[in-house]
C-alpha cells in the first residue's frame, strides 16, 4: 500500500522548483503500476521516496500502513526490509560475490545460514546465474548484474517491489521472463511499481500507470484513480 | 561435524561492508601499539611513584637518628652516662616503636669510607648514634618530636635529634606529584587513542560510504552497521594494544629492577635477577593485560559512537 498526500520533494542545497510537487496518489496493497515519464521527470526521485532513501520535504507519505513522517529510525529499517528495490544503476557490492550480494538482505534480516543457502541457490538458478554465483559484479555483464540486482530485490519476498528501468540491460526474452516474475509476485500479493522507458514492454503488459512530467503527476494519481478505475485494472493485465 | 555447523552459522569473517580494505591492518594497530606503549610507561610511573611515596612515608619518615656527643661522660643526673640518660628518655617515650644504639664497630663501618680501616684505633671523640623507629603514624606528629628533642637536650645537653620526616615528606609530595602527572599522561594517551580511532573510523566510513548506503537501504539497522565497524576496529585496536603491551614488558622489567633497591632494602643490588623479577610490583602484571583490553574497549566504544553519529546523517 502506498498513499501520497500533497507530497513534495526538494533535494537539499538545490535551488529552484521542487523536484516533485503536489503528488497525490494511492496504490492499494497488491496493486501494479507502471511509472512513466520523460527522462528527468522525477521517476527515480519518486522511487527514492518510496524506498526511503529520502524523506518527503512536504506532505504525508504512508507505506505498508506506516506513516513515514512519524516513524523512528528502527521502524524505518524494519520497513525497508519489506521493500525490494531494483536500482537503475544496480548498486551491487563489488567486494561480494553474486551469491553474497543476493544473500545480503537475508543476512541483514538475520536469517539462519542454512535457509539463506537454499533460498539464494534457488533464486540464482531461476535468474540463470547459478554457474556465475562466485563471480564478483565487476566481472559480470550488464545484463548479468541486472539479474543479480533483481534476485537481491525479490529474495526476501518483499511486500512492496520497486524497479527502476529493470529491463534496460536485458534482451527481449530476459525482459519477458522478468515481467513473468514481477506478475507472479504481484499475483501473490506484492505491490509492484516499475519505472520504464520501454514502451513496447508497457504495451505488451497493459496496467495502470503513474505518469510524471516535470515533477508532477499528470495521470494515475488519486484523482484519476477514484472515478474511472475504481476496481478495474488494479493488477497488471495480460 | 564442521559441515553442518558451517551451514547454520554466518560465514566466518563475513565482511558485508568491505571493511577489511577500508580499515587497513597496518596504520591503526601501529598507532594503537605506540599509544599502549606510552600508556604502559606512564602506568609504570604511576605504580612506581605510588610505591615510592608509600615507602618514604611509612619508612624513612618513621625513622630518625639521635646523636649523643661525649657519650661516656656523666649525665646531668648523676650516676649514669650521657648515652644511658638519652636511652632512658627514649625508653619513656610511647611514640617510639623501637630504638637501638649502634655498637662502636657498626659506627666504624659507617665511617670507614671517610676515615679508612683504622677509624677505631684513632680514638676519635665519636658521638653515640641511636637509630629510632617511630610507632606507626607517629611520623605525622611534629610537635611530639619537638618535645622529645627538648627532653633529650635536658638529660644530655648537646644531644641531637636528627629528623628525616621533613625531607621524607617532601620526597613523598614529589612522588605524589609525579604520580599525578603519570595519571594525567595516562588519561591523555587514552583520549589521543580515542581520537585516532575516531579519525580512522571516519576515514573508513568515507571510503565505504556507497556500501553503507546500500546496506542501509536494504534495511540494516544502525546497530548492524555500527557492529560491523566496531568488530573490525576492536580487533585492530586489540592487536595494537597487545603488541604495545608486549613491547613495554622488557622496559618495565628493567625499570622494576632499577627501582627495587629503593623499595626493598632487604634485597641487595647483586641478588639473583630471577628473584628480582618476581619483585616487580604485582600490580604491573595486571596493568599490561588491562591496557591491551582498554585499547580494545576504546576501539569498540569510539567506533560505535562515531558510526552511529555518522549514520544519523542518513534518513
Ligand atoms: N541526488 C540529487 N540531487 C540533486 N538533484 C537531483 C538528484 N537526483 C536527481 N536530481 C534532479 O531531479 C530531477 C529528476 O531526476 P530523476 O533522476 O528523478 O529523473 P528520472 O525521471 O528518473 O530520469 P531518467 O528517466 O533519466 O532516469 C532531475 O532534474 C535531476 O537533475
Ligand atoms: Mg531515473
Amino acid at each position: 500500500m502506498i498513499r501520497m498526500q500533497a507530497v513534495g520533494l526538494r533535494y537539499p542545497g538545490r535551488e529552484g522548483p521542487e523536484v516533485l510537487r503536489d503528488l497525490d496518489a494511492f496504490v492499494p496493497a497488491g496493486g501494479f503500476r507502471w511509472l512513466l515519464g520523460p527522462s528527468g521527470a522525477g521517476k527515480t526521485s519518486l522511487l527514492r521516496l518510496l524506498y526511503l532513501a529520502v524523506r518527503p520535504s512536504r506532505g504525508r507519505l504512508d507505506l505498508l500502513g506506516t506513516e513515514i513522517g512519524a516513524a523512528d529510525r528502527a521502524a524505518l529499517a524494519l520497513l525497508r526490509r519489506r521493500i525490494g528495490v531494483v536500482f537503475q544503476d544496480f548498486r551491487l557490492l563489488d567486494h561480494l560475490t553474486a551469491f553474497d550480494n543476493v544473500a545480503l538482505p537475508l543476512r541483514i534480516a538475520g536469517r539462519p545460514e542454512g535457509q539463506i543457502r537454499a533460498d539464494v541457490t534457488e533464486m540464482l538458478r531461476w535468474v540463470g546465474l547459478h554457474s556465475r554465483r562466485n563471480v564478483h559484479p565487476p566481472a559480470l555483464s550488464g545484463g548479468e548484474q541486472q539479474r543479480v540486482a533483481i534476485a537481491r530485490a525479490v529474495i526476501n519476498r518483499p511486500s512492496l517491489l520497486l524497479a527502476d528501468e529493470p529491463t534496460g540491460n536485458l534482451d527481449d526474452a530476459q525482459a519477458e521472463r522478468l515481467m513473468q516474475l514481477l506478475k507472479e509476485l504481484n499475483r501473490l500479493g506484492t505491490t509492484v511499481v516499475v519505472a520504464t522507458h520501454n514502451a513496447a514492454l508497457v504495451a505488451r503488459h497493459p496496467a495502470p500507470a503513474l505518469e510524471l512530467e516535470a515533477g508532477q503527476l499528470v495521470a494515475g494519481g488519486r484523482a484519476a484513480d477514484d472515478g474511472r478505475r475504481a476496481d478495474r485494472g488494479q493488477r497488471v493485465d495480460g | 561435524m564442521a559441515e553442518p555447523r558451517r551451514r547454520w552459522l554466518r560465514p566466518r569473517g563475513a565482511d558485508d561492508l568491505g571493511l577489511r580494505r577500508a580499515l587497513a591492518d597496518r596504520a591503526l594497530p601501529l598507532l594503537v601499539a605506540s599509544m599502549t606503549f606510552l600508556a604502559a610507561l606512564s602506568a609504570a610511573g604511576f605504580v612506581a611513584a605510588s610505591a615510592i611515596a608509600r615507602h618514604w612515608q611509612e619508612g624513612a619518615a618513621a625513622s630518625l637518628t639521635v646523636l649523643v656527643p661525649r657519650p661516656g661522660e656523666p649525665a646531668v643526673e648523676p650516676g649514669r652516662t650521657r648515652r644511658d640518660a638519652a636511652l632512658a628518655v627514649l625508653g619513656g617515650s610511647p611514640a617510639l616503636a623501637e630504638f637501638r644504639a649502634l655498637a662502636d664497630s657498626e659506627l666504624a663501618d659507617l665511617l670507614r669510607p671517610w676515615l679508612g680501616a683504622d677509624a677505631e684505633r684513632m680514638s676519635l671523640p665519636l658521638p653515640a648514634v641511636i637509630a629510632v623507629r617511630l610507632a606507626h603514624g607517629a611520623g605525622e606528629r611534629g610537635a611530639d618530636l619537638d618535645a622529645l628533642a627538648a627532653r633529650l637536650d635536658a638529660a644530655a645537653p648537646g644531644a641531637l635529634l636528627e629528623r628525616q620526616d621533613v625531607w621524607a615528606r617532601r620526597l613523598a609530595v614529589l612522588a605524589r606529584s609525579l604520580q599525578a602527572c603519570a595519571g594525567v599522561v595516562l588519561l591523555l594517551v587514552g583520549a589521543v587513542a580515542a581520537a585516532l580511532v575516531a579519525v580512522a573510523t571516519r576515514a573508513g566510513l568515507a571510503a565505504r560510504r556507497e556500501a553503507i548506503e546500500i546496506v542501509h537501504l536494504l534495511g540494516a539497522t544502525d546497530a548492524y552497521i555500527a557492529a560491523g565497524f566496531a568488530r573490525r576496529v576492536t580487533w585492530l585496536a586489540g592487536l595494537g594494544g597487545t603488541a604495545g603491551a608486549i613491547a613495554a614488558l622488557p622496559i618495565l622489567l628493567a625499570l622494576g629492577l632499577l627501582a627495587l633497591p629503593f623499595l626493598r632494602r632487604d634485597i641487595g643490588a647483586a641478588a639473583d635477577p630471577a628473584a628480582l623479577a618476581g619483585a616487580v610490583p604485582p600490580l604491573l602484571w595486571l596493568v599490561l593485560p588491562a591496557l591491551a583490553a582498554a585499547a580494545a574497549a576504546i576501539g569498540w566504544l569510539t567506533a560505535q559512537a562515531t558510526v552511529r553519529a555518522w549514520l544519523r546523517g542518513l534518513p
